[in-house]
């Protein structure tokens, strides 16, 4: 393979220098490289976006953009999603109406709600569905997903 | 239980104790441990075949067949119903008998180097004639995929009760249908993947997997390897879903602790989407032929079934592949009444990728197949389909079934009403005409079934299993401090058994569910248990907790009696204090604990030190029911199926979190609904794999699950000391055949039926183009 490149990932506000070959995977240099777990594999062909993280403030498959593209742009991943032991209002509303069950694909989830909630805030429910579409959760069947988003969304709007 | 109702914490929807770590992704999965060394398998790319030559690059450290001849196969073992046991070798010997079948085994120091190294790896096979459907296997003269296996069947079942020949000629009219369920992929979204550690301190290996049965999977891995089994610690940390995919042995496990115990290191392997939708265990792939015969009120008098199950090229340890034949023929006559029963279940052998059991486990398939029945003969009669089924079901308890399954009190019409009370049938019958009218094709499908929950250990010996599964055992401790520990044998992922388990166990106890952690999935800090499966858990392992909450309770009332000066019997325990019932007088419970471990000699020596207990529960067995409807729409044009709406009223006795249950239902029924329209792992004439992404196998998206609404009933189970029974798999059992029924009512007006799933849109255009009614 060609030569490693040194490259600067910047996640959840700490720079990571982090050497890796030009073909490496975002979200392998993400969970390797920075050691960040919270960050999930399910598909590696960019359908089932349990590896959705923030690049730049949207929600992109981590599993079909190479580390090297990141370089320098800010990228959030779940661990940064909470202040502190403060969980975020997402995050919050998943628990309460159970929204998540073995947990693997919820990372996803949290990072392509929050990614679009920041950029349009009065989505309406109908694209809200669609959007949730972009993941595949197999446990929930997505009742109680749809349920702690619209809750979400309530209690962000009453902000 | 001491504690029931509102006042306690079973019947609360409080909140899970999984989810703070989980949703701050702080979760644990397998694939998240560093690792010395990284597997890629080599996998065949032929379905059937002679490997002539196998060979790699110099410098690539490639493991084949040859370098294991001290590893047994896996021989997973039934003594009944003429099962011919077969090995499957942990890499393929000299023959490759399905596409994906693990060949080599390479080991790099990254996953990608591992995966170049595999790419470099040839490998030489003498191609043959692939067996890819399950009765073009049957045919006389079919090549056999392992040549102890006579005509490929490796398991019959035929069962024909005393009074089903008289039942069968004096019958009304005999029905027909003949139902085919295809192949799927339980699909969990973490796929399987395994991580082995040699500790050169001890010897001993510790093997991190994604499993369902942590225990199982050592003491398989450790007598395929020759080892005791003290010298391996099997972990499942978090795992990411299982649905039964994760309850076989996958050879790659067995392989990565050989591995680790030669290189005396750590070796990963995590499975890829691709390796796991072609050799992953697949499911289902049935093909049943029923026959019921009615009287001329429409009750059923005589079922005669002829199962075909395609369990593909190997036999799964635990359970063998007879499972799926073997539980159609015992449970197919669902929940109807009837005497005569005739049926013949065959196992065969193909080349294609295993099968092992998914959620629903041949339930799915059989309540497709009794409720394509019961809805032909609504028709035949003119009839509601619920008006078929008010004739036809279960009402009498316990009900001794045709195959000798005791049925215990249960509320399969009840559900029915309920639901139905919930759906208003005349309404929808209205609409339905009215939009025929406009050329849209509304339809609404029932299905009512059973789900059996709880088996112990005499149902599965009636099978003929070698292992049966059916107890658990549960310790719970007590430290000094008052916190509790209770460790489990089950091996809960994502079903919330940690928290359902702490509400059972604070009632008894007195302690608030937060000071409970339930410890499960790793062999060297829980007791020998079987894991999570088969809608077991609650039952078993909860049984199991209130048993072992029982014996704390009464070694915790016993000190407190001692402390307070009253008699045990007075003592109540709650909200973190014993005290005497009737007085002011009263102790924390910690400091009971204190003093069990630190101050016995304020006993007389009539207290043991310490506290801790366990309990092992082994019940009957018992059946959760429900009753689900769908209503779809069907566009002639196109094929495609919209599900409008879907409505489950479930009865699964008590309720320990109402929120957990819903969570369990709406996921099983999401699964159901993508049985019915979506998901097939489809094969070509060679054996290869042609859906080997998400984006041709398709699991539902929130767009294609609809709102699903439930109801329950809560019919206090006399069959569990918890009340309670299984409901993990209803949803999947019940959901597919509502949708089926409901497309069948809505294309009704073309005069045809589609008795096949997934009823896909090509498959219901070609029933539509073969129609020749035009409404």
């Amino acid at each position: 393979m060609s030569g490693k490149r040194d490259i600067v990932l910047s996640v959840n506000g700490r720079d990571y220098k982090v050497q890796v070959e030009p073909r490496r995977t975002l979200v392998d240099a993400i969970r390797e490289d920075c050691g960040l777990t919270g960050t999930h594999i399910g598909c590696e062909h960019g359908v089932c976006g349990a590896c959705t993280v923030l690049v730049d403030g949207a929600p992109v498959r981590s599993c079909l953009m190479f580390a090297v593209q990141a370089d320098g742009k800010p990228i959030r991943t779940v661990e940064g999603l909470a202040a502190g032991d403060e969980l975020s209002v997402l995050q919050r509303a998943f628990m309460e109406h159970h929204g998540l069950q073995c947990g693997f694909c919820t990372p996803g989830f949290l990072m392509l709600i929050t990614g679009v909630l920041e950029r349009e805030p009065d989505i309406g429910d109908e694209e809200l569905i669609d959007v949730l579409a972009s993941n595949l959760c197999r446990c929930t069947g997505y009742q109680n997903i749809i349920k702690a988003v619209r809750a979400a969304v309530q209690e962000l709007r009453a902000k | 239980m001491s504690v029931a109702g509102p006042t306690g914490w079973v019947g609360r929807s409080i909140r899970r104790l999984e989810d703070p770590a989980l949703i701050a992704g702080r979760g644990r999965f397998t694939a998240d441990l560093p690792a010395m060394h990284r597997v890629r398998f080599v996998r065949s790319q032929h379905a059937a075949g002679r490997i002539a030559n196998i060979s790699a690059p110099d410098g690539v450290m490639v493991i084949t067949a040859a370098d294991l001849k001290d590893v047994k196969p896996i021989r997973p073992m039934l003594h009944k119903f003429d099962y011919v046991p077969i090995g499957q070798p942990v890499l393929a010997t000299d023959r490759v008998r399905f596409v994906g079948e693990a060949i080599a085994a390479v080991v790099a120091a990254s996953e990608a180097e591992a995966e170049d190294a595999a790419d470099a790896v040839e490998v030489d096979i003498t191609p043959a004639d692939a067996l890819i459907d399950a009765r073009a296997a049957l045919a006389d003269g079919a090549p056999l995929v392992h040549e102890e296996v006579r005509g490929n069947v490796i398991v019959k079942g035929a069962v024909e009760t005393p009074e089903f020949a008289a039942a069968r000629a004096g019958a009304d009219r005999l029905l027909r249908v003949d139902v085919r369920s295809r192949r799927q992929n339980a699909t969990p979204l973490e796929p399987r993947g395994g991580h082995a550690a040699f500790d050169p301190a001890s010897g001993r290996v510790t093997l991190t997997c994604s499993t369902q049965m942590p225990h199982l999977t050592r003491t398989a891995v450790a007598d395929l390897l020759g080892l005791p089994e003290a010298e391996l610690r099997v972990i499942a940390p978090d795992v990411g879903g299982g649905f039964g995919q994760k309850m076989s042995l996958p050879p790659e496990y067995v392989l990565l602790v050989w591995l680790a115990r030669r290189l005396q290191g750590s070796v990963a392997w995590s499975e890829d989407r691709r390796e796991n939708l072609i050799a992953a265990f697949h499911s289902r792939d049935q093909h049943i032929t029923l026959e019921g015969g009615f009287d001329r009120d429409g009750k059923l008098v005589s079922l005669s079934a002829d199962v075909t199950a395609n369990i593909g090229a190997y036999s799964c340890f635990p359970t063998t592949c007879a499972v799926e034949p073997l539980m159609a023929m015992a449970e197919m006559p669902g929940p109807y009444d009837v005497r005569g029963y005739r049926c013949t279940a065959r196992g065969v052998l193909t080349h294609t990728c295993p099968m092992a059991p998914y959620r629903g486990v041949s339930r799915p398939v059989i309540t497709f197949a009794i409720e394509r029945l019961m809805n032909r003969a609504a028709a035949s009669f003119g009839m509601e389909p619920s008006e078929l089924r008010r004739r036809n079901l279960i009402t009498r308890f316990p009900y001794k079934s045709a195959t000798d399954l005791t049925f215990d009190e249960a509320t399969y019409v009840e559900t029915m009403e309920l639901a139905l009370k919930h759906i208003d049938l005349a309404e929808f019958r209205a609409r339905q005409k009215a939009e025929r009218a406009r050329g849209r094709y509304l339809g609404i499908g029932l299905s009512t079934f059973s789900e059996r929950t709880g088996y112990g250990t005499p149902a599965f010996a009636q099978r003929g299993m070698e292992i049966t599964p059916g107890w658990e055992t549960v310790e719970i401790s007590m430290d000094p401090s008052g916190f509790v520990e209770a460790r489990i044998g089950a091996s809960p992922h994502g079903q919330g058994l940690r928290t359902t388990l702490a509400q059972i166990i604070a009632d008894e106890i007195g302690v608030e569910p937060r000071m409970i952690r339930v410890v499960h999935g790793d062999t060297d800090r829980t007791p020998y248990g079987f894991g999570t499966f088969a809608s077991r858990s609650l039952v078993i392992a909860g049984g199991a907790s209130l048993l072992a909450a029982r014996k704390v309770r009464a070694k915790l009332t016993k000190i407190a009696g001692y402390l307070l000066e009253a008699s045990a019997d007075d003592i109540v325990l709650e909200a973190g204090v014993a005290k005497v019932a009737g007085t002011d007088r009263s102790l924390p419970i910690e400091s009971l604990a204190r003093a069990a471990y630190h101050q016995l000699h304020r006993f007389n020596r009539e207290i043991a030190p310490g506290i801790a207990e366990s309990a092992t529960y082994d019940p009957p067995g018992t059946f959760s029911n429900a009753c689900h409807v769908a209503i779809v729409e069907v566009d002639p044009e196109t094929g495609r199926v919209t599900v409008e709406k879907f409505l489950a009223a479930e009865d699964a006795g008590r309720i320990i979190n109402p929120m957990i249950v819903d969570g369990q239902i709406h996921g099983g029924i999401a699964q159901g609904i993508a049985n019915a329209l979506l998901e097939e792992i489809v094969y070509d004439a060679t054996g290869n794999v042609l859906t080997s992404t998400l984006a041709d196998f398709l699991p539902p998206t929130a767009r294609e699950i609809p709102p699903i609404e439930l109801h329950h009933l809560e019919t206090m189970s006399e069959a569990t000391i918890t009340r309670a029974k299984g409901v993990g798999e209803g949803g999947t059992i019940g959901a597919p055949a509502a949708v089926i029924n409901a497309i069948n009512d809505a294309i009704a007006p073309f005069g045809v039926e589609i008795n096949e799933m997934p009823a896909t849109p090509q498959r219901i255009r070609a029933v539509l183009r073969a129609a020749e009614k035009r409404p």
